[in-house]
């Protein structure tokens, strides 16, 4: 086992005491890493709206369909009545938490204990589809018609409104908006706040869902999505192969409960991992391109392993951002410069070949694989990874997942504005 | 029952959510329909809409029960 490290000494621990999720692999934790595992993919024929007008016309939808098959039933997390009241993403988001909490068995009874437990679930986006809608009810000159649930539907802090007063609560009700680093950042930033003592126990996570005509659109306007592959879905997301033409968009959410260790023991609870490190940069650069060489990526892994007081041979698996897009062989470089001789005994894998790209939620849904990767000592595969358009020592797990021992895993997100993030966790 | 009566129920019942068998001219949206105050503004609104009328603020705010609404609408219909 590691020892505690120097960087952590003297500071509150954080542990993961729950987690849920949903998205393209379906709905559930154990479900849906049970099929990243067995390398299925979640990518589909766009289904949301009918995409003939547009380029990309392939992305990763949760599939509908009885909870009990793993599949989402979106009246039994939230009532229809209350379902009109929300964007998709903030669905998304309550369907995650609401698995998380119950996992966590954390339920607060005491105004004391409410009081120190806070939300922090972010969205890269928020709710396009309904902004979408409300435009065209003004744009005919319908303002007047205009529903009274339009803004707080939209909101993108309002998942962490609903989280909270569904459970009450009553600790720090935050909100994390830095495009497709959102979901690390969240969970970084909601560590701290236990860290420095704001709260013993943070909900913390992404959600997102703009899988709609507006999304694509953008995404596709900016040269962003794969569009070559309309015809073979599930070989669209193809992070590091030389075919590679683009992300292709996901929805869902990913949320962790995070607790204070003392306080997580003190109750029994399970625990999953501990958060150690958590780093941030910024590229000032490009608005959405890397600059050569991903220092910004370098830095940003870099802090995370300082602050986790570890060093690059302690670190079994890495989750890339990886987004089958061209940048994917410069986070290999700033990966390879980072870990010198010990990226040789690396597993590095981009778990968006799988699900798709989720945007502000992949960095959440990502930690949570890297808390499974850890537990079952197993790295999720990259699919499609058949020519790799760069060579590496740095295995990264191509097709088939791989047996391994992982007692420290990184996890990756970097974000248009050029922000990036990195989080390391660590087998409790 | 009336045709907007019927309308009225129907409407109240979609927007929130609740049991036709509550929605009795007596039943007051906020205290016995579990609504709130976006929900009462939200279910304005789609009177307006379903039956073509304005209802002004004033008038909305004292539009509490189903029966006030019904007899509302009744009134500007047949004005």
């Amino acid at each position: 086992m590691l020892q505690s490290a120097g960087a952590n000494s003297g500071r509150r621990r954080v542990v993961v005491t729950g987690m849920g999720m949903v998205g393209p692999l379906g709905l559930g934790v154990e479900n849906v890493w049970s099929r990243l595992i067995a390398g299925e993919s979640g990518i589909e024929r766009i289904t949301h709206f009918d995409p003939s007008d547009l380029p990309a016309q392939v992305a990763g939808q949760v599939p509908e369909g009885p909870t009990s098959e793993g599949k989402l039933t979106l009246s039994d997390w939230i009532s229809v009545k209350d379902q009109r009241k929300m964007d998709r993403f903030i669905h998304m988001g309550l369907v995650a938490a609401t698995e998380a909490v119950e996992d966590s068995g954390w339920k607060p009874q005491t105004e004391e204990d409410k009081c120190a437990t806070g939300v922090m679930i972010g969205s890269g986006i928020g709710g396009l589809q309904t902004i979408y809608d409300a435009s065209i009810t003004v744009h005919e000159g319908r303002a007047k018609r205009l529903s009274p649930f339009f803004i707080p539907s939209a909101l993108i802090n309002l998942v962490s409104g609903h989280v909270s007063i569904k459970y009450g609560f009553q600790g720090p009700n935050h909100s994390v908006v830095t495009a497709c680093a959102t979901g690390v950042h969240a969970i970084g930033d909601a560590a701290r706040l236990i860290m420095f003592g704001d709260a013993d126990v943070m909900v913390a996570g992404g959600a997102e869902a703009t899988v709609c005509p507006l999304g694509i659109a953008g995404f596709c306007s900016a040269r962003a999505l794969s569009t070559g592959f309309n015809e073979t879905p599930q070989k669209a997301s193809r992070p590091w192969d030389k075919d590679r033409d683009g992300f292709v968009m996901g929805e869902g959410s990913g949320v962790v409960v995070l607790e204070e260790y003392e306080h997580a023991k003190a109750r029994g609870a399970k625990i999953y991992a501990e958060i150690v490190g958590y780093g941030m940069s910024g590229d000032a650069y490009h608005i959405t391109a890397p600059a050569e060489g991903h220092y910004g990526a370098y830095r940003a892994m870099r802090s995370a392993l300082k602050s986790a007081g570890v060093t690059p041979a302690d670190v079994g698996y890495v989750n890339a951002h990886g987004t089958s897009t061209m940048a994917d062989d410069l986070e290999l470089e700033a990966v390879e410069r980072l870990f010198g001789d010990d990226a040789r005994t690396l597993a590095m894998s981009s778990t968006k070949s799988s699900t798709g790209h989720l945007l502000g939620a992949a960095g959440a849904i990502e930690a949570i694989f890297c808390i499974l990767a850890m537990r079952d000592n197993v790295a999720p595969p990259t699919l499609n990874l058949d020519n790799p358009s760069r060579e590496s020592v740095i295995d990264r797990v191509a097709h088939t997942a791989q047996q391994r021992q992982i007692n420290v895993a990184l996890s990756n997100s970097f974000g248009f504005g050029g922000t990036n993030a990195s989080l390391v966790v660590r087998r409790v | 029952m009336s045709e907007i009566a019927d309308k009225v129920k129907k409407i109240v019942v979609e927007h929130l959510g609740v049991e036709e068998s509550k929605v009795t001219p007596e039943a007051s949206f906020i205290d016995d329909l579990g609504a709130d105050s976006l929900d009462t503004v939200e279910l304005v609104m789609a009177f307006e809409e379903a039956f073509n009328v304005e209802i002004p603020e004033d008038a909305a705010e004292k539009i509490a029960t189903v029966k006030d609404a019904i007899d509302y609408i009744e009134k500007q219909k047949a004005a």
